[in-house]
C-alpha cells in the first residue's frame, strides 16, 4: 500500500518533539534495516522499527497508534547493533510516553485476573506499569 | 569474611527467595558476607529512557544513595553494591550513569529528595554477582569445587539486560563468556546456544503472553537442539519466562520436551558440595531434581 | 468595668478570599470564626480521627503543606483549602477466608506497584509516618512492618490526594494492619483467661456481695478503693 507522506508544519513540530523527547537524532536514520534485523519482537509488530523511524522523521503521527511502540520491550538490541549509534528504543519510549502522559494507558489493570496476577515475581508488575501505564 | 552491601529487589526475598539463599550461601563459602541495606525500595525494574524525566529516576537513586549511606555509616570492606538481578543491575547501573553525568538533573533529585539524611553524589558503584565471582578468580572457584558437573550439559542464559547497552554490560554483548567461565569452572559441559542473548520478552508476560510463549519456545529449542539438559539464568523474569511458561509452550507447541532452568547459583551449591536443603530446587515449575538424581549430584533427604 | 480580652487579628485566606481571625487559631477554629458552620472536615478535634485534612500555603516558601485542621496553627496570609474526603478504592475482601501470604497485596491493591518511590506521601502526612517505607514493605509482602510503620495514621486522605502514582497508601496500610493483628501477631491469652475465670465463677461471690450492699457503703468503698494514680 502506497501512502502519500504529507509535510506540514505540524508534522515538523511532530517530529522535532520527539526528537526532543527521545534525545536522538532521528535524521541520522540511513533506514538500513539492523534495527529490524535484530529486534526480536518484530513479528508481533503491525510496522517494523526501521518504519518507527522513518514515520518519525516524516512526522507522521499515525505512528502513535501503532501496535509496534507497545510491544517493544526495551531489550536494547536496536541500541548494541545501530551502525549510526542511534538508539530506536528511546523513540518508541518517546512514543509511548507521548501517549501515557495524557493518561491514555496500554495496559488495563482491572482486565487481568487477580488470581493470575499473583503469580508473576513483583518486578514483573513493576516493569508493566512502568511502561505501559501512565 | 569480606563484607559488601547487597541490594534484593522486590522479587529476590520473596518469589525468588532461593536465589538469594543460594547466592548467599556461594558468597560465603567464597568468604563473602553479603550485607542486605537495611531500608531499601524498590529499583523502578526499567530505565525510564526519555531525556526529560526526573520522577522515575528517584526510585533507582533513593537505591544508590541508601547504599552510599550504608557503606559510609559501616566502613565495609567493600562499598561496591552487589545486586543479582539483571533488571536491577541495569536500572541502578544506567540512572547512576545519568545522574553522574548529568549535575542539573542530580542537583534537582537531591534537592527534591530533600527530607534525606545526605545527597548522592553519584559514588556508589553497582556491580553484579557474577563479576564478583569473575574477580574473585575461576581458579579459586574450581578449587571450592567438590562435585564436579562434568556430565551435565549446561546452556548460559543471558538475556538482555546484563549486556546491554554496551556501556552497562557485564560482558561483550554478541559473544558473553561470563557465565560459561563460571560453568567451566564447576566443570560443567557448556554448550552454544545462539540465542542466548536474545531477549525473552520479559514484562510482556503480564498482558501479551503469546510474545513471551514464542520466543522462548525458540531459545529454549535452540538449547535443546546444541544438547543442552539444562539451562541457567541470572533474572527472575528471564526464569519466569523460561520456566513457568513452559506451561502455556506445551499448549501452543505439542512436540515441546520440558527443560529445566534454575539460577546458576543453585549449580555452583551443587558443585560446592554445600547442603541443598533451602536451595529451592522444589521451586520450579520444571522440577530439576528428577535430572540431577539422574546425573548423581542430589540425593532426596 | 470590663474585662476585654485584646486578641490580635491576622489575615488568612480560606478558599482564596480573606478574613481576619485571632493570633493562635487552629484553622478549625479560624474558619469558625470567620462564619464557617463546618459539617463536613471536622471531626474529634484532638488530631486523632483525620476528618479535618487541610492543603495549606505559607507566605514564607512556595511548598505544598498537609495538615490536621484541629491541630495547625494559623500565621499570617496562610491560603487554606479543605480537603474532607479522598476517593479511595477499597479492596473487597472477607478477613475470615483471606489468605496472608506474601502476594495479597497484587490481588486486593496491585496499584501499590505502581509506587515511585518518591516520597511525596511522606513529606505530606501530619502524623510524619514514613508512608513510602510501609508501601515498599508491603511490595516486599511484609505485613509485620507494614503494619508497624502505618500505626499512626488516621485515614486523613491527603497522601492518596498527592501520589503521582495514584495509590491509596491508607486502605492498603489498613488491610496489612487488619490481618497483621488477625493472623500474623502473637495472641496475648488474657482476654481469654479472665473469660474462663467468669465462667469458672471466679468472680461470683465479690458481685454478689456488691450487689447487696447498702448505698452508702458502696460509696465508701468506692472512694476508699486503691488508685496507682494522684486525683488532680
Amino acid at each position: 500500500m502506497i501512502k502519500k507522506a504529507i509535510i506540514s508544519e505540524a508534522s515538523e513540530t511532530f517530529c522535532k518533539k520527539v526528537i526532543e523527547l527521545s534525545g536522538e537524532i532521528v535524521s541520522r536514520c540511513d533506514q538500513c534495516g539492523t534495527c529490524t534485523g535484530s529486534c526480536p519482537m518484530v513479528i508481533e509488530m503491525d510496522i517494523s522499527p526501521s518504519q518507527m523511524m522513518r514515520l518519525v522523521l516524516l512526522g507522521d503521527e499515525s505512528v502513535l497508534e501503532m501496535k509496534t511502540i507497545w510491544i517493544c520491550a526495551s531489550c536494547f538490541s536496536c541500541t548494541a547493533r545501530c551502525p549510526r549509534g542511534l538508539d530506536a528504543s528511546k523513540v518508541a519510549e518517546a512514543l509511548r510516553q507521548m501517549k501515557l502522559r495524557k493518561a491514555i494507558h496500554y495496559l488495563h489493570l482491572e482486565e487481568i485476573d487477580r488470581e493470575e496476577l499473583k503469580k508473576f515475581p513483583q518486578m514483573v508488575l513493576v516493569a508493566a506499569y512502568r511502561k505501559l501505564t501512565g | 569474611m569480606k563484607r559488601i552491601p547487597y541490594y534484593p529487589g522486590c522479587s529476590l526475598q520473596t518469589k525468588a527467595k532461593h536465589f538469594e539463599t543460594t547466592a548467599m550461601a556461594v558468597a560465603e563459602a567464597l568468604d563473602y558476607e553479603m550485607i542486605t541495606l537495611p531500608r531499601w525500595n524498590c529499583c523502578g525494574a526499567v530505565h525510564s529512557l526519555t531525556s526529560d524525566d526526573l520522577m522515575h529516576h528517584i526510585a533507582p537513586v533513593t537505591t544508590l544513595l541508601r547504599s552510599k549511606e550504608f557503606s559510609e555509616a559501616n566502613q565495609l570492606d567493600d562499598s561496591r553494591l552487589v545486586v543479582l538481578c539483571a533488571m536491577c543491575l541495569n536500572v541502578l547501573k544506567r540512572t547512576n550513569k545519568r545522574v553522574i553525568e548529568l549535575i542539573d538533573d542530580r542537583t534537582k533529585m537531591n534537592d527534591f529528595l530533600y527530607l534525606e539524611s545526605s545527597k548522592y553524589d553519584g559514588s556508589t558503584q553497582v556491580i553484579h554477582f557474577l563479576e564478583l565471582l569473575k574477580e574473585i578468580g575461576w581458579d579459586v572457584l574450581s578449587r571450592k569445587v567438590t562435585h564436579p558437573l562434568s556430565n551435565l550439559s549446561v546452556s548460559p542464559y543471558y538475556g538482555c539486560l546484563l549486556l546491554r547497552p554496551k556501556e552497562v554490560g557485564i560482558d561483550d554483548p554478541e559473544a558473553p563468556v561470563i557465565q560459561e567461565n563460571l560453568l567451566h569452572s564447576l566443570q560443567a559441559k557448556v554448550v552454544e546456544n545462539p540465542l542466548k542473548n536474545r531477549c525473552c520478552g520479559s514484562y510482556h508476560t503480564l498482558a501479551d503472553k503469546q510474545v513471551v510463549v514464542d520466543l522462548s519456545y525458540d531459545i529454549l529449542t535452540n538449547a535443546q537442539k546444541a544438547g543442552a539438559e539444562i539451562i541457567t539464568t541470572s533474572c527472575p523474569l528471564c526464569a519466569f519466562n523460561l520456566d513457568q511458561r513452559q506451561e502455556d509452550i506445551i499448549k501452543k507447541y505439542s512436540g515441546f520436551k520440558k527443560i529445566p532452568v534454575v539460577y546458576f547459583t543453585e549449580l555452583m551449591m551443587i558443585a560446592f558440595g554445600l547442603p541443598l536443603k533451602n536451595a529451592g530446587l522444589d521451586q520450579h515449575y520444571v522440577d530439576p531434581r528428577p535430572l540431577f538424581i539422574e546425573k548423581e549430584m542430589y540425593h532426596e533427604e | 468595668m470590663r474585662n476585654e480580652l485584646e486578641v490580635k487579628l491576622i489575615p488568612i485566606y480560606i478558599l482564596s478570599r480573606k478574613h481576619l481571625v485571632p493570633e493562635g487559631s487552629t484553622i478549625i477554629t479560624a474558619m469558625e470564626y470567620a462564619g464557617f458552620k463546618l459539617k463536613k472536615g471536622i471531626g474529634c478535634r484532638e488530631g486523632f480521627c483525620g476528618a479535618c485534612a487541610s492543603l495549606y500555603r505559607l507566605e514564607t516558601d512556595f511548598k505544598l503543606h498537609g495538615g490536621l485542621g484541629c491541630q495547625t496553627v494559623v500565621q499570617p496570609n496562610m491560603q487554606i483549602v479543605q480537603i474532607p474526603y479522598t476517593p479511595s478504592p477499597k479492596a473487597i475482601y472477607d478477613l475470615e477466608t483471606i489468605n496472608p501470604e506474601e502476594e495479597v497485596f497484587t490481588a486486593t491493591y496491585p496499584e501499590l506497584y505502581r509506587c515511585l518511590s518518591c516520597n511525596t506521601c511522606a513529606k505530606i502526612c501530619p502524623q510524619e509516618i514514613l508512608v513510602m517505607d510501609y508501601v515498599q514493605a508491603g511490595i516486599k509482602g511484609d505485613l509485620a512492618l507494614m503494619a508497624d510503620l502505618s500505626f499512626d495514621c488516621i485515614m486523613c486522605g491527603l497522601c492518596a490526594a498527592r501520589c503521582p502514582a495514584e495509590i491509596t497508601q491508607f486502605n492498603a496500610a489498613l488491610l496489612a494492619r487488619r490481618l497483621f493483628g488477625k493472623y500474623v501477631n502473637k495472641k496475648g491469652r488474657f482476654l481469654e483467661d479472665r473469660i474462663k475465670q467468669i465462667q469458672d465463677g471466679k468472680f461470683e461471690e465479690g458481685y454478689r456481695e456488691l450487689m447487696n450492699l447498702p448505698k452508702e457503703a458502696i460509696t465508701k468503698r468506692y472512694f476508699d478503693r486503691e488508685l496507682n494514680f494522684k486525683i488532680t
